[in-house]
């Protein structure tokens, strides 16, 4: 899971929903697994499939008109549970990037930790964004990390994004969190010192 | 700046990592069994051990069916989940309460109750409603599964500060209205994401006067309104519920802590990054008639029409209607319902039993409700035998089912079926929270007491 993260430039899939849940993005009954792989089969999964395991044509995840690396979802994405199944379930499914106005802060700590990026942008950047992907399917739009910046092709418009400067280091070399506390354990164990007394 | 929040917080910095997050020290590790095999298999990849094994407690509650909890789990996948949280905790040497033990149940409610949770702890587990433990004065919040493997590592976690929120709430509740109408009505006027960000400290007449239960009902479900966490300052009450815990300290240690507990408030100077003040006289009963917890209302009340909606949520408001077969503008007493669950994290304890139990007496259970009452552990359990509450939820028609999560989110066998509507004292109404296609109305174990008895969405007012 740890790739590395740079510039990625795709199509979007749009999922103009508020308050996407994340018993949403993977339901608990798929919860189960004792690995982190398999999840991206049930990536919204009711909302997928019907109760006899069909297809929901009009599903935006089913619709062919729509695919990408870059999931552009409503304000407030991944409220709910802490399940970090959901960030693996984003990431197995292939998405790269979600794109927000307002992302929950578990799930946005999750997704980080798998190397998606959430990024967040204006409302009015959303709303536009949503419309270029009605518009033309094709849209592409272009998030650099290094920059910092998101950009719709379609309209030209583009936006900075914020992720403080330890992350973005992280994400663009592969690096996650384990890998820096095991490197600081003295600081721990002089916390620790300092404590008992 | 000087808030409980700080005070707390401040004192487990172990460095603030440039341009970065603040490194945290973690008194408390709880892990249950569905966030953290993936964890532990993190440590093993890279051949590494927990850093301090016992600062971290296991148990299962998440698929631990509710009857028959003396035999192996049918549901083989929910076994070998279970099955892996026992093996790995004897693998990595941490404390373990498995299923049947006496100690054993839900993890939330479990650590207060043994004296696990503590002011001025911070506390972590990969499960959203670890903020409950803040109603004893602690930073508690949830987190994922690779933070879980972090605090396995080494017993820190990298997480950047949240701002600080202050919510007062004036006044006494009245009559029949419950710690969970008064979450319910707190989301319902801030949303699910109004207090995404921030760390809340509750405080004013209506939250000193709330019980430990209370306080752990208000504070578990602070999530619910995005929160990082929320908490409530270590009193009188607090002490004299952690005094004489299993796992709470004794003798001298006792006296040295609370020294210190006492210290754990906000000072007369504290700043907050946000105040919000509510009015506990403005608050009745409350129900949920949507699909995430901030759709709830007063339960007299009516559902929102389309046109009072801003034009960006309308879909989402449209489809969750839809989805709860509800429309706008109706009213929701005198519906009828099928499935009623007391239980979780939110409701499960025993004063949530006792509020049940002074209902029900005297009545019955309407025929066509199927009730689930569920312990939130074997110790709230055995306190409901100790009272003779048991007896009482016999006479009026209702059995006690074994501890667990249960149909909060029904990872075990207590699934609502779809369609059918339940009035449930859990935390989430989110589409098929409770199995596939199922109607969740959240409510308090008033609320849900009154809807089992009549069948219908009743005001409890009008029975007591």
């Amino acid at each position: 899971m740890k790739q590395k993260f740079d510039i990625i430039t795709s199509t979007c899939i749009p999922l103009p929903l508020e308050n996407v849940d994340t018993d949403q993005i993977i339901p608990a009954r798929f919860l189960k697994a004792t690995t982190k792989e398999g999840f991206g089969e049930n990536l919204f999964r009711d909302w997928r499939y019907d109760k006899q395991g069909n297809k929901i044509e009009s599903f935006v995840l089913n619709d062919p008109t729509y695919s990408g690396q870059i999931l552009v979802a409503g304000k407030n994405f991944g409220s709910g549970s802490s399940r970090e199944h959901a960030a693996w379930a984003i990431a197995g499914f292939g998405f790269r990037v979600v794109v927000s106005s307002f992302f929950a802060d578990i799930h946005k700590n999750n997704e980080l930790n798998n190397f998606v990026l959430p990024v967040v942008v204006s409302e009015a950047f959303l709303a536009e964004l949503f419309d270029s992907i009605f518009k033309d399917p094709k849209t592409v739009v272009e998030v650099n990390l290094p920059q910092q910046t998101i950009t719709n092709k379609a309209t030209g418009k583009n936006e900075t994004f914020e992720i403080n400067a330890y992350k973005k280091h992280c994400l663009m070399n592969g690096l996650d969190d384990i890998d820096f506390l095991l490197e600081n354990k003295d600081k721990i164990v002089a916390w620790e010192k300092k404590h008992e007394a | 700046m000087n808030t409980l929040f700080d005070k707390i917080w401040d004192a487990h910095v172990v460095q603030n990592v440039q341009d970065g997050p603040t490194q945290l020290y973690i008194d408390r590790l709880y892990c249950h069994e569905v966030t953290s095999p993936q964890a532990f298999a993190g440590l093993k990849d890279r051949d590494i051990k927990c850093f301090r094994p016992e600062k971290i407690f296991c148990m299962p509650d998440h698929n631990t069916p509710t009857h028959d909890q003396d035999k192996p789990i049918e549901d083989p996948i929910s076994k070998v989940q279970v099955d892996t949280l026992e093996r790995n905790a004897k693998d990595f040497g941490l404390k373990h309460f498995g299923m049947m033990d006496t100690k054993n149940g839900i993890i939330h409610v479990v650590g207060p109750e043994r004296g696990l949770t503590l002011p001025g702890m911070t506390i972590v587990c990969g499960d959203s409603h670890t903020s409950t433990h803040g109603a004893l004065g602690a930073v508690a919040f949830g987190i994922g599964t690779s933070e879980v493997e972090m605090v396995m590592a080494s017993q820190c976690i990298l997480q950047s500060r949240p701002k600080s929120m202050h919510i007062v709430v004036k006044g006494k509740l009245g009559e029949g209205v419950t710690a969970k109408d008064l979450a319910l009505y707190m989301m319902s006027k801030m949303t699910t994401s109004g207090a995404t960000g921030y760390f809340v400290e509750y405080a004013g007449e209506a939250v000193s006067a709330l019980s430990m239960e209370g306080r752990l009902t208000l504070c578990n479900l602070s999530i619910e309104m995005g929160a990082r966490g929320g908490m409530v300052a270590p009193d009188e009450v607090t002490f004299e519920y952690i005094k004489g815990r299993e796992y709470a300290p004794k003798g001298d240690e006792w006296e040295k802590a609370l020294a210190y507990w006492k210290t754990l408030k906000s000072g007369n100077d504290a700043v907050f990054d946000k105040e919000v003040i509510f009015d506990a006289a403005d608050i009745e009963p409350m129900i949920t008639y949507g699909t995430n917890p901030g759709m709830g209302m007063g339960i007299t009340a009516h559902i929102p029409t389309l046109e009072s909606i801003n034009e960006a949520a309308q879909a989402s408001f449209k489809k969750s209607l839809d989805y709860m077969g509800f429309q706008p503008g109706e009213a929701l007493l005198g519906k009828k319902i099928d499935y009623v669950f007391l239980g979780a994290c939110t409701n499960g304890r025993i004063e949530d039993f006792r509020k049940f139990a002074s209902m029900v007496k005297g009545h019955k259970k309407a025929d066509h409700v199927v009730a689930w009452l569920v312990p939130g552990s074997w110790m709230v359990d055995a306190q409901i035998r100790k009272e003779g509450i048991d007896k009482v939820l016999e006479e009026a028609g209702f059995a006690i089912r074994q501890p667990g999560c249960s149909a909060c989110l029904a990872m075990n066998d207590d699934k609502v079926p779809a369609g059918k509507y339940a009035v449930s004292t859990s935390n989430r109404n989110f589409e098929g929270r409770q199995g596939p296609g199922s109607r969740t109305l959240l409510a308090s174990p008033l609320v849900a007491a009154a809807a089992a008895i009549t069948g219908v969405v009743t005001d409890p007012r009008e029975l007591l």
